[in-house]
Parts: C-alpha cells; sequence; structure tokens
C-alpha cells in the first residue's frame, strides 16, 4: 500500500522533528564534540530551559522562543561557570575520563531533583497563538506547532556553524582540543576558549527547552529520554561537526517518523539506536566524519 | 606542604558535605506524635519519580480523610494515624516497606501505593500476613493472585480489562448507522496496552473490522506520524490507550492534520488533569474519553463537594493536580470503606472485615459501592465522558456542570453524545 | 588468600544464621536491595573501575537478566539456580559480543553503545509478548522455599553467594596476572599494547564477567517483585547506583565497590523509611558529586591518602615546622 500523502507526509515531518533535534544535539555537538567533555547532563538543561520558559510565558505571556531567548545570556554564563568547575575539579588532574562522566551524571540527578522540589512534578505546557495551527501545502501538512521548532532550531544550528567556521573564536573552538599548541602560538588561552565553547552549548539548551515546551508538555525527568538519541547524532554525523549533526538529526527524525507511519511506532528508537550501534562499530568516526 | 594543606581542605569540605547530608536527614524524619494508642494505617506511596503527581495528590485526600475521621473520633474510639514510605515509584522498594510497616512499625491496617507496579509487590506479603488490602488504581492486579481480601476502588468492573472499554463500544454500536471499523493505538506501557487489549476483545464481540493496531513507544514525542496513519486507515471509530505526554500529543496532531472520525478517544491518560484540560482547550470538543468523576449533577454524591473544596484548599501550593476530580476522592474512598467496615465491625479482625466488605454497599464521595467476589467494583462504572464547548485558557470552566458530559453508564448519564466526532 | 577465603565463608556463616535467628523480613527485603546493588556495583567496576571503560547500559544487562528468567520459567518452569546461569551466560556472551564490536574504540564510544544497546534492548522487550511486553509479567512466588521460613530469606542467600561469587572474582582479577594487565590498560593503554599486553583480550574477558554478574544479579529479580515490566526492570536507579557505588566507595580495588555499596545502599534504604521526599535523592545526588570532585579516590582513595600521609609525617616528624 504506497500512498504518495503518506510518503511525503512523513518525509516532512520527520525533518519537522529533525530541526528540533538538532537544536537538542547541537549544544552535545560543541561540548562533546570539539571539547570532548561528556556532558550527559545536557538534556536535563535543555529540561531546565524549559522551565524557565514556562515561568516567563505563564507569567508575562511572552512567546516561548522569545523566553528562551531572554535566558540565553544568563545560560553562556551558567555554561562557563561549569566549565571553570569542571577544569578545576577534573580536566587539570588528568581525571575527566571516569570522574568527568560522573560528576556530569550526578549533575543530571540533581538538577533533576530540584527542579522536582521547586516546580513539582505536574506537567508544564505553554501557550501560544501558533500551537494547533498548520498551514497545508497541497496535501502536504505543516502543523505549526512542530514547524516553528524547526525553523528555530535549524536557523540556531546554522549559525552556529557559521560562528564556528567563519570568526576566530570559532575557529578556536573547533581546533581546541585537536592542536593546543598550535592555539596557544596563535595566542589564544585554551581554557578561556573552551570556556566560551561550554557557554554557547549551554546557552543552546536554552533554546531548545522553548522548543521542547512548544512541542509537547514537559516533566523534570524527560531529560532522560534524550540522552540516547543526541549522542547518538552526534556520533553519527561526526565528532564535533554540527552540520553533520543536524544532517544526522534531520535523518533520524525520517526514519522515526518512516517507522512510525509505515511500520510499527514502538519499533522507532530501536531503528535510531540500532544505527548508532552499528556505526560505531564498524565506522565510528560518524556517517559524515572524516576517516 | 601545600598537598598536605589541599588534603586537609578537601577532608574537611567532604566532611561538612556528609554532615550536612546527616543533619537534613535528621531534620526531615517525620516527627510522630504520640496519642494514646492510635490506630495505624500503613502504605507506601509514590512520592518521587514518574507517578508522584498523582501520589501527591492521593496523600492529600488521604490525609483530608483522617482528619475528617478523627474529628468525628476516629476508628474504635481510637485516633488514626498514618505510616507511610516514598516508594519512588519503583517496585523494588515496595516489598521492604510493607515488611517494615508489618515487621517494625507494627501497623494495624494497610492499603496500597498508586498503581499496579506498586500494589503487585506488595501483594504476597500482605497475602501471608492475611490482611485486607484496600488498593488504589491497580487493573487486573488479582487476576494472578486470587485473594479474596483485595479490594480495589478504581471502578473498571468485574473484567476489568474488558469493562474498562465497554462504554466507549456501547455507545459506538447504539448509533445508526453502525460503524463498521475501528483503529486501535496503544502506548507502550502497562496500563495502556492492558485498556486496548480490553477494547480488542469488544470489538471482536461486536464485529467491527480492526483497521490498524499498532503500539508506539511510551513518552514519544512525534506522535504526528502515527495520526497520519491512522487516518490513512480511514477508520470509523479510534479507541486511544495513552499517558500523559502521548494524550497530549494526539490531541493536537488530531486537530492539525483534521483527524476525522465518528468517535476518536477511550484510554487517554492525562485528559482528566487540569493543567492538561486548560491547555488543550478547545482541542478537546467532542472527544469521547474514560473519566472517574466529573462534577455533573447526576455524580454528586453526598461529601464529595466539601471533600473538593478540602482538597482545592489544600492542593494550593502544592503543585499537584489543582482540581483533583480524577484520583483524589476515589484516595478519600478507599479509607472511607475501610474505616466503615472497621468501625461497623467493631474490631481489627482481617477475616470479619472482609467479609463484610465483601457483603456491604458502601455510600461513599465517589457514590455506592459494592465489590465483586475478586475484589473489582461489581459492576463497572467507568464513565465515558464528552468534551463539550471548551473555551481556550480557562482552568475554571472544568470546575462546572455542561463541560464534560457523562454520557456512560446508563445510571448516571448526564446529556446526550454528539455523533460524529469531526 | 586464606584469609579473603575465611572471610567469604564468615559472611556466608553469618547469612545462614541471620535467617535463621532473624525473622523480621524487613532485613532480608532490605538485605536483598542493598546486595543486588554490590553486585550490580561489584560487576561495573570489573569494566569500569580496572580498565576505565564505562558501561552506562548496566540496568540493560540487567534487565535481560531478568527476563530471561522471566522467559525460562514461563516456558520450562526450571528452578532458580538453573535461571541464574542461564541469564548469566545470556549476559555474559551480550557482553562479549558488545565489547568485540567497541572495545577497540576509545572509551567514550563503549560508553555510548552501552547506552544505545540499553535503549534498543528495552524496546525489543518491550515488544517481546511471550513475556509480557509493556504490559508486563507476573511471577507468583514460589510456595517451596526450601529449609528458609520464607522465600525472601532464600532470595536473600541466592543473593549472598551471588555476591560472594563476584567479588571473588573481582578480587581474583584484580590481584592476578590479568589484573596487572588490567590496570596497564586504565593508565595508559597504548603503552599497554606496546609493553606485549594482550590488551583486546583483557577487556573482553572484564566484559564478558561483567555481563554475567549483572545477569545474575538481574535473574531473581521478578521472582523478588513479583510483577516486572520494562520500565521497572530498566530502571534508572539501577543504572545510576551501579556506577555510583563504586565512585563514591573507590574503583581502584575490589573491594572499593562493596564498601561504596554498603554505604550508599544501607543510606538508601534508611532514607526510605525516615525522610519521605525528594530531599532523600538530593542528598545521594549531592553526595555523589561531592565524591566525584573531592574524593576522586573513592572512600577508599581517601583513607590510603591519610594514612600514606601519617606515614611520611612519621618519616619526617621536623615536616611540619616549615609552615
Amino acid at each position: 500500500m504506497f500512498s504518495g500523502e503518506l510518503f511525503f507526509n512523513a518525509i516532512v515531518s520527520g525533518l519537522l522533528i529533525g530541526g528540533f533535534y538538532a537544536a537538542v544535539a547541537l549544544g552535545l555537538s560543541i561540548t562533546f564534540g570539539c571539547l570532548e567533555i561528556v556532558n550527559i547532563a545536557h538534556p536535563t538543561f535543555v529540561i531546565f530551559g524549559s522551565y524557565v520558559t514556562y515561568i516567563l510565558n505563564v507569567n508575562f505571556g511572552l512567546d516561548p522562543i522569545l523566553a528562551g531567548l531572554v535566558f540565553v545570556p544568563a545560560f553562556f554564563v551558567l555554561g562557563m561557570f561549569l566549565y571553570r568547575f569542571y577544569y578545576a575539579s577534573f580536566e587539570r588532574a588528568g581525571q575527566e575520563s571516569l570522574n568527568g562522566l560522573a560528576f556530569f551524571f550526578g549533575l543530571m540527578f540533581t538538577v533533576e531533583v530540584l527542579l522536582i522540589l521547586v516546580y513539582g512534578v505536574d506537567y508544564r505546557l505553554v501557550s501560544a497563538p501558533y500551537i494547533g495551527q498548520t498551514w497545508h501545502l497541497g496535501y502536504i501538512d505543516f502543523p505549526l506547532r512542530q514547524t516553528v521548532p524547526f525553523v528555530v532550531g535549524t536557523a540556531m544550528t546554522i549559525g552556529v556553524y557559521l560562528f564556528l567556521s567563519k570568526t576566530f573564536l570559532g575557529r578556536a573552538i573547533k581546533a581546541v582540543s585537536q592542536d593546543r599548541l598550535a592555539l596557544q602560538l596563535m595566542g589564544a588561552d585554551p581554557i578561556r576558549v573552551k570556556q566560551y565553547a561550554m557557554g554557547i552549548a549551554i546557552a543552546t539548551a536554552a533554546v531548545a527547552g522553548s522548543l521542547l515546551i512548544i512541542l509537547g508538555p514537559v516533566e523534570p525527568s524527560q531529560g532522560r529520554l534524550y540522552i540516547g538519541r543526541v549522542f547518538a547524532m552526534v556520533v553519527l554525523g561526526g565528532m564535533g561537526s554540527v552540520s553533520g549533526t543536524l544532517i544526522a538529526a534531520l535523518l533520524i527524525g525520517v526514519i522515526e517518523s518512516f517507522v512510525a507511519t509505515f511500520y510499527g511506532p514502538s519499533w522507532a528508537p530501536a531503528v535510531s539506536f540500532g544505527l548508532l550501534f552499528i556505526t560505531l562499530a564498524l565506522r565510528p568516526q560518524g556517517m559524515f566524519g572524516r576517516a | 606542604m601545600f598537598m598536605k594543606f589541599a588534603m586537609r581542605r578537601r577532608m574537611l569540605a567532604l566532611c561538612g558535605m556528609v554532615a550536612a547530608a546527616l543533619f537534613l536527614t535528621q531534620a526531615m524524619a517525620p516527627t510522630t506524635a504520640r496519642a494514646a494508642e492510635p490506630i495505624k494505617i500503613g502504605f507506601s506511596m509514590a512520592l518521587t519519580g514518574a507517578l508522584a503527581g498523582a501520589g501527591k495528590a492521593a496523600l492529600i485526600a488521604m490525609e483530608i480523610w483522617r482528619e475528617d475521621t478523627n474529628k468525628q473520633g476516629g476508628l474504635l474510639g481510637r485516633q488514626i494515624e498514618f505510616v507511610y514510605y516514598d516508594d519512588s515509584t519503583s517496585a523494588s522498594k515496595v516489598p521492604g516497606i510493607y515488611t517494615k510497616l508489618l515487621n517494625i512499625d507494627k501497623v494495624d491496617l494497610v492499603v496500597s501505593s498508586y498503581g499496579t507496579n506498586e500494589i503487585s509487590p506488595a501483594m504476597p506479603i500482605i497475602m501471608r500476613k492475611g490482611l485486607v488490602f484496600m488498593s488504589l488504581f491497580g487493573l487486573a492486579v488479582n487476576d494472578r493472585f486470587k485473594y479474596d481480601r483485595y479490594f480495589q476502588i478504581m471502578p473498571a468492573g468485574p473484567v476489568p480489562k474488558e469493562d474498562w472499554s465497554r462504554g466507549f463500544f456501547d455507545l459506538a454500536m447504539a448509533q445508526n448507522p453502525k460503524p463498521k471499523s475501528i483503529a486501535l493505538l496503544a502506548e507502550d506501557a502497562e496500563f495502556a496496552r492492558n485498556a486496548v487489549a480490553g477494547a480488542r476483545i469488544n470489538a471482536k464481540k461486536v464485529g467491527l473490522n480492526i483497521v490498524y493496531d499498532k503500539t508506539f513507544p511510551f513518552g514519544s514525542k512525534n506522535v504526528t506520524p502515527v495520526i497520519r496513519a491512522i487516518k490513512a486507515s480511514g477508520a470509523e471509530l479510534i479507541y486511544i490507550g495513552s499517558y500523559p505526554h502521548g494524550s497530549v500529543g494526539l490531541v493536537k496532531a488530531a486537530n492539525e492534520l483534521g483527524l476525522k472520525a465518528k468517535m476518536f478517544g477511550g484510554g487517554m491518560v492525562g485528559l482528566q488533569f487540569a493543567a492538561i484540560q486548560k491547555n488543550l482547550g478547545p482541542m478537546l470538543n467532542n472527544i469521547v474519553n474514560y473519566d472517574f468523576w466529573v462534577p455533573e449533577p447526576t455524580l454528586k454524591f453526598e461529601g464529595v463537594e466539601a471533600f473538593l473544596k478540602k482538597y482545592q484548599a489544600a492542593a494550593k501550593g502544592k503543585k499537584v493536580d489543582p482540581l483533583g476530580h480524577y484520583l483524589p476522592p476515589y484516595a478519600y474512598a478507599y479509607l472511607q470503606i475501610l474505616g466503615q467496615a472497621v468501625n461497623t465491625i467493631g474490631s481489627l479482625d482481617q477475616k470479619a472485615i472482609a467479609a463484610h466488605i465483601h457483603a456491604t454497599t458502601f455510600n461513599t464521595v465517589v457514590g455506592p459501592v459494592s465489590f465483586a467476589e475478586n475484589g473489582e467494583w461489581a459492576k463497572t462504572r467507568t464513565l465515558q465522558v464528552q468534551f463539550r464547548d471548551i473555551e481556550p485558557n480557562n482552568m475554571d470552566q472544568f470546575n462546572h456542570a455542561g463541560k464534560r458530559i457523562v454520557l456512560y453508564p446508563k445510571s448516571v448519564k448526564s446529556g446526550e453524545i454528539v455523533y460524529p466526532y469531526k | 588468600m586464606g584469609r579473603f577465603w575465611l572471610g567469604a565463608t564468615g559472611v556466608f556463616m553469618a547469612g545462614l544464621l541471620f535467617t535463621g535467628a532473624v525473622d523480621n523480613e524487613f532485613y532480608f527485603f532490605s538485605g536483598y536491595v542493598i546486595l543486588q546493588g554490590l553486585i550490580m556495583a561489584t560487576a561495573w567496576n570489573i569494566l569500569g573501575g580496572f580498565t576505565g571503560y564505562v558501561n552506562f547500559g548496566s540496568a540493560g544487562f540487567f534487565a535481560v537478566g531478568a527476563y530471561i528468567s522471566v522467559a525460562l520459567h514461563q516456558a520450562l518452569a526450571l528452578p532458580l539456580p538453573f535461571l541464574i546461569l542461564a541469564s548469566g551466560m545470556v549476559c555474559g556472551l551480550m557482553g562479549l559480543a558488545t565489547g568485540y564490536l567497541t572495545l577497540r574504540l576509545k572509551g567514550i564510544y563503549f560508553a555510548i553503545s552501552t547506552l544505545a544497546m540499553a535503549i534498543v534492548l528495552e524496546t525489543v522487550i518491550t515488544n517481546w509478548e511471550y513475556v509480557g511486553g509493556a504490559s508486563g509479567a507476573y511471577i507468583l512466588t514460589p510456595k517451596d522455599s526450601l529449609f528458609f521460613a520464607s522465600y525472601v530469606e532464600l532470595l536473600f542467600m541466592v543473593m549472598l553467594i551471588i555476591a560472594i561469587a563476584a567479588v571473588a572474582f573481582a578480587r581474583y582479577l584484580s590481584t592476578s596476572r590479568t589484573g596487572k594487565g588490567l590496570t596497564a590498560i586504565r593508565d595508559d593503554e597504548l603503552a599497554a599494547e606496546c609493553m606485549g599486553v594482550p590488551t583486546l583480550r583483557l577487556k573482553l574477558v572484564s566484559a564478558t564477567a561483567m555481563g554475567v554478574f549483572m545477569g545474575m544479579a538481574g535473574a531473581p529479580f521478578p521472582f523478588f517483585i513479583t510483577f516486572v515490566d520494562p520500565l521497572s526492570a530498566f530502571s534508572l536507579f539501577i543504572a545510576v547506583n551501579a556506577i555510583a557505588m563504586p565512585l563514591i566507595g573507590g574503583t581502584k580495588v575490589w573491594y572499593g565497590p562493596v564498601i561504596g555499596a554498603l554505604i550508599l545502599g544501607l543510606t538508601q534504604e534508611i532514607t526510605t523509611v525516615t525522610i519521605s521526599s525528594e530531599l532523600n535523592l538530593l542528598i545521594v545526588g549531592v553526595v555523589l558529586i561531592g565524591f566525584i570532585t573531592l574524593a576522586p579516590g573513592g572512600i577508599v582513595g581517601l583513607v590510603q591518602d591519610f594514612s600514606r600521609k601519617r606515614l611520611r609525617s612519621k618519616a619526617a616528624p621536623s615536616a611540619g615546622g616549615d609552615r
């Protein structure tokens, strides 16, 4: 049973959600891909972003995306502080592998519990005029609830991509884990570069959080659902490649959408993670990474 | 020397943290006032973790019952005291908690935590002690244990899995012309899967053609493709078993894609909660979904309004469901039944209490309750309600009649179905 | 050598005595949970602590162990010891396969692939109708509990035996030649490879052993809780504890996870029945972060630092003068 309507809608729907996935994976692509910091707490920061968005939306009626943007500077500072702490506690002592990982694990757990303590476990949702509306292009649907996160998520990813490849600081961030010495010769302090990089990474979580809460209700423990997915995207896209992460995010969105439409939706997660597993086993540099 | 100094500082900081943790432990330990020979009711409750929203709301309701009853003189003339522990929605903590309640705290009566996963692990322990076990919203737990002192308060009915969706099918098959096809969709977790399994049996019984029958992952964010596939199947009826995340996504997707069907809904958890109702607003209109209590005139049982008033006052600032229509009245009622039985029997003789509960129809805030052999409600009262004339962004409207019309069962029906859905 | 086995026998006898003398079941239920944590922690540490490869998918191994047990119980009604052995074998093979596919890569890839594997496994089990799928499966506690007063005492002893086996194996690994090879891998894998240490083979041995013990820890679980569904079997707590316990105790020696498991496990059991709130969880999180940042060697590391310092200050009593 092949139907063009189903087929093309499955693609569009997958791309839309993929744009959102990219926004969540973007921060990790920087921390994990460029800095080699395994921040498994990143999705939890995204949830944190959702909650601050919620507060502004409910109390001041601010548009969720704007609310997310308002918090970008604060998250940036938070990220810088986090890196300083991480550096002082682990990286300087060369203990980042095991203890650093466990640190973020503990952080994820703690932030989650703090969110529960402050906001409880009830579901939080935002309202915006575009939620619930749909554009139609022929028989293809563009629900704005998904289209807005797609546009913002993709734009942010492309923005960060341009920043990383065009500016001095951006190039320094890309180089920092690969060639420290060259970086120092260029007169850049690697610690400082990494600090900014982490700041940017966490700042993206504020925006990603606002996108998440536009898509649907949020509660504190939801971040866990995304840990596997975002790592899958970063690895599939090739470590540290923002463009690769974007492609991988869109691809995973489309694959999940196809499986959900034509086969059984319950198998969708296995497909994307199976893909990750196979990639790791056969081609660990990622599908789009350099060999 | 720096090393030594740093070392000491590190030790100090660590000691400080451990001390702080211990202090918190001490400070937070519940201080139980010693009244003269109180009756202790023990239970475990999900106060943290995935089901904490429900668990906390239930606890508020239970505390209201305790206060109400203590004011009227308690049970057997003794004041009531609760002993409860947080199972953090983790089944593996439940056996330990109930053994502690029974063997160390020596509680006199036990009731259950919330939900199938947290009820079942307690069963073997309680069965060995032969205690009456009032349980809160477990689906068909007793099918395997067949324990004659188990009583479950959720009004599913004597054949829980099938009775659950009976109303939906009765309503559908009463229409003219009769619908011919149905799509079934379940979110991948215990309750939703069982609800849809029951719906599948019912659909076959009434001769509906099942044109779509799939499950989707728990907590899935992108359910648009699923709705699209259902739309393509052309099913006239759509029966869904889902949890809050999924329910919200499905309702939004159905609206966005302009899903057309004769009936849409069934077993969607989440549409009973005020925050979600407020957010979905008019998107809910005409959905027919299960519920347990709504403020329709046919369901104004004695005491329920007074109870809800107290609940809504207590819930303020507690970050739980502010209206409390769905679960809290039942959390109040399952204690009410236990309390009435104990006071009638006049002792804590578990065998006599169980026999009395089996033989009696109780008047509670959720109406008259009587139990079948297996400890489920003797007759299903799983409501099928239809959302009507919902306005956007207004939570208060759900506190009044006319927004959620009861279509089923007939005994408490408050209006006629709007058919088709869209 | 002798001392360890003497100790192990002592612990076993104490366990037996405990089941005989105490009939308050609460202690056995709590003890079971603590022992389960101890086995998981020790198993995790065999790979994570000894070689530095972090496994995020502990819950996956555990759950497969539990579900193998459910499946075989339903199909053949095998007795518990067989279920445990079968679960151990299946999970051991799983560990071997995962290791074979990803242990040649850098550690972080292994960590992520274990995460991915856990999710794939959860999806598979969720869709495996024979063992109840997402609806869950009931396992009724058998009436027969040998010569113990109740079934939980039997389960407790079973867990104690598995725990002793796991710890003994971890100890064997860390004190034998193999253990030296593993330490070399953790410290500098490349150098170890150059020195002729068969790194891949040693890592595979560790990964397999980890799988075996995690599977064994999971096998009795369905009998313990009587109703098992994917959400409870793949619980985050299992994965958190498996990592937190060794880190708090100390990852470099075999008794580190044991100490960590006893302390964290006991704390959790106590807090469950004293403080009923999120603060309970918060304490676990904060203490974990505290240990990782302030005492990266865990409790064992702290004690070692402390005694080393005392030795040094004894050897050079004047050292304190130049402050």
